[in-house]
């Protein structure tokens, strides 16, 4: 009966996860071959909320360049963008996707409608020049909404702070102007009661998916954030606001707390619990990965999760009472942290150290984000400093086969196993 | 009395040691690695073997180590270059707190504990900048063996400077110097200027702390000894056996293994 269930149960999320994936690049795909275009967004602040009351079908260009990626086809698409000019360094989703609208879409998992508009937050600063590249190559209209982020660390605002409510206001005029712009565009009405509607999804999906995260305490580890977590951040992005979204976390809930209740984990043999700082090595996703749990490493968190998902990991819920309203506070909170996600990530490494019984820092900077990566050296300084936690640091890219060293990047974690190993020896013999 | 083997398979060279349980170096030998990297490991260890006069059955345990650590296929375990250099560098040298590591291809500067364990590590990214293979790169440009690079840059009185590290490019560089007219030791101080100056940098970000230890093959370049000594304001510590150095840590791991597997259950030796 036990292993009936299990069988049922465990992993469910990653596989309905994936299922409902490719049901959305079908999706995609059929709107594309009809000519039907889409909304464009960005996973750090898609602003689903607005655009899913207009019934616009959005992209996620970071999405589908990554998907490239994984399924090894990215250098193709690269080649393309830099034989126009692009340069080797500059993001690789930017010229994943520029190759793409070069040849109509086309992608390994479908077609790609192209854009009819397209919306973008601060919260990367390739997000405009990205934005700009659909804004002449298709004049569509192109909203940016400017969300404050915070000054410096631990300086943080909150609802009822005179600058907080300052800056939600002008969010929330920010908002409006979106709303105005996509009733032009699709001559249909704001409808705010349909806006509660979607938000009452979200609130379903970020309080599962806040959950999910907290659950992974759990020993052993329930779920690997760096594969198994980079499916729920995809559904956290793609299906925000919609019920197949709030159903896919309720769910994703009932199988963690089934694994945790009857202490089965992600890894048989469980030695090492590791905290993730980046974003993944998808040329080689699960060989990445493989290099880690081959030592009985186990990814329990992941920044990526956080900034990602936008910010929407810390479960924010909005006020059905007062949408709008609502709406521009869960939208300054949840994208400033995704931004400060990527730049303090230690601050909450070091806060969730304990609760995560975490055993070592990865820090993974990526040859073409500087958005993620600038300063990951000072920030793990700043680690060391702070406390003895072990770190490592090495450094591939996101899509760019070319930079991925496996035999130079095996080495130095297998160093570091080598040095965590050495540690645990020490610290069962109390020396 | 039993014996230990470390094989390091570099991608240049391959170097093997065999230590006694006084832990004294009682065999040693290196080679080009080539293409054939499973039997470069055999050789070294046979030749090693052959250079302390004793039998193999002698051996009770053997770890690989260095990149081709994979490819010792008669070795009992693996254990990284990283943390063998710093195995090594602290037994040679107990005070040792640092270790810069020069190969081939790989520049590493590693900080230790007192008792040799890796406390964190730097190593040169995706490119041979800054290793032993510029040398190499600079040798072949300047027709000049490399066991003479250091004491001809030691002759120079006005080094140019060398603006690229990379060893694909410099050997044009090199020629750029020389139709200049610059002298062929002018241009070799450049070079382990530049060097040296990659090392320094891999060095403060894992800390200049106490004794310095230099392993690798570079580290038998005077030349090289000298500018980093003078760069980095103190005198690194430099082993006759700075080339066998990652051999010796994993023979020294080895031999860690073999008197711990003596020690019974819940009891002492």
């Amino acid at each position: 009966m036990n292993e009936i269930k299990n069988k049922e149960m465990v992993g469910r999320g990653t596989r309905e996860g994936a299922a409902l994936f490719r049901d959305w690049f079908q999706d995609l795909t059929d709107k594309a071959e009809k000519g039907e275009t889409a909304a464009y967004v960005f996973v750090m602040g898609s602003i689903a909320e607005i655009l899913r009351v207009f019934d616009l079908p959005m992209v996620f260009p970071e999405i589908h360049s990554l998907q490239t990626a994984v399924r090894h086809v990215a250098d193709d698409y690269l080649n393309v963008a830099e034989d126009y000019g692009y340069s080797p360094d500059i993001c690789g989703y930017v010229k994943a996707d520029f190759a793409m609208q070069m040849q109509n879409g086309k992608h390994p998992m479908g077609q790609i409608p192209k854009p009819g508009i397209a919306v973008l937050t601060n919260a990367c600063n390739t997000y405009l020049k990205w934005g700009e590249i659909w804004e002449r190559i298709y004049e569509i209209p192109m909203v940016s909404i400017d969300v404050p982020a915070t000054r410096e660390a631990g300086t943080r605002t909150w609802p009822g702070d005179k600058q907080f409510e300052r800056e939600k206001k002008y969010v929330k005029t920010q908002l409006k102007e979106l709303i105005e712009i996509c009733e032009k565009m699709t001559g249909k009405k704001f409808d705010i009661d349909k806006l509660r509607e979607i938000l009452g999804h979200v609130n379903t999906m970020s309080t599962g998916w806040k959950r999910v995260m907290e659950l992974n305490q759990s020993r052993p580890s329930l779920f690997n954030a760096l594969t198994d977590g980079t499916v729920y951040l995809g559904m956290s992005n793609v299906f925000r606001g919609t019920p197949e979204g709030a159903e896919f976390f309720t769910k994703l809930v009932e199988e963690m707390e089934y694994m945790s209740a009857n202490g089965i984990g992600t890894l048989t043999d469980e030695k090492y619990r590791l905290s993730f700082i980046g974003v993944p090595c998808y040329p080689i996703f699960r060989r990445f990965n493989e290099m880690f749990t081959e030592w009985g490493g186990a990814f329990v968190m992941s920044t990526y999760l956080w900034f990602a998902s936008g910010g929407t990991n810390l479960g924010v819920q909005y006020d059905l009472d007062d949408p709008m309203d609502s709406l521009a506070e869960g939208v300054l909170i949840s994208v400033r942290d995704a931004m400060d996600s990527m730049f303090h990530p230690e601050l909450t490494v070091l806060d969730k150290t304990y609760d995560y019984n975490i055993d070592g820092v990865v820090y993974h900077p990526i040859k073409s984000c500087r958005t993620t990566s600038a300063g990951m050296a000072d920030n793990r300084r700043a680690l060391m400093e702070r406390s003895d936690l072990p770190s490592l640091f090495i450094e591939s890219d996101m899509m760019d086969s070319r930079v991925v060293g496996e035999a130079q990047m095996k080495n130095r974690i297998d160093a570091f196993f080598e040095g965590l190993a050495s540690r645990k020896a020490k610290e069962a013999i109390g020396a | 009395m039993a014996l230990s083997a470390g094989v390091d398979v570099g991608s240049t060279q391959t170097k093997a040691v065999i230590i006694n349980e006084g832990l004294e170096i009682v065999g040693r030998s290196l080679i080009d690695t080539g293409a054939n990297v499973v039997q470069a490991a055999e050789k070294a260890y046979l030749n090693a073997l052959n250079d302390s006069g004793r039998r193999e059955e002698e051996v009770a345990y053997v770890i690989g180590t260095g990149y081709g650590r994979y490819k010792v296929t008669f070795g009992d375990t693996q254990v990284t270059e990283i943390s063998c250099h710093g195995r090594g560098a602290v037994h040679m040298f107990p005070d040792t707190r640092t270790v810069l590591d020069m190969g081939g291809q790989d520049t590493k500067a590693i900080a230790v504990s007192e008792t040799g364990e890796i406390v964190d590590f730097c190593m040169n990214d995706k490119c041979a900048a800054g290793t032993g293979r510029f040398l190499g790169a600079a040798s072949m440009a300047l027709d000049i063996p490399l066991d003479e690079l250091g004491s001809t840059a030691l002759k120079s009185e006005k080094p140019v400077k060398i603006s690229t590290t990379c060893t694909v490019f410099a050997e044009s560089e090199v020629l750029s110097w020389l139709g200049k007219g610059k002298k062929i030791e002018d241009i070799l101080l450049g070079v382990h200027k530049s060097i040296s100056s990659r090392s320094i940098s891999l060095l403060r970000r894992v800390g200049l702390n106490q004794q310095i230890t230099f392993t690798g093959g570079v580290a038998k370049n005077i030349g090289m000894v000298e500018v980093l000594n003078e760069n980095i304001g103190k005198e690194l510590n430099v082993s006759n056996e700075s080339h066998f150095m990652g051999a010796l840590g994993a023979a020294l791991f080895a031999m860690d293994h073999i008197k711990t597997s003596r020690i019974p259950a819940g009891g002492q030796a």
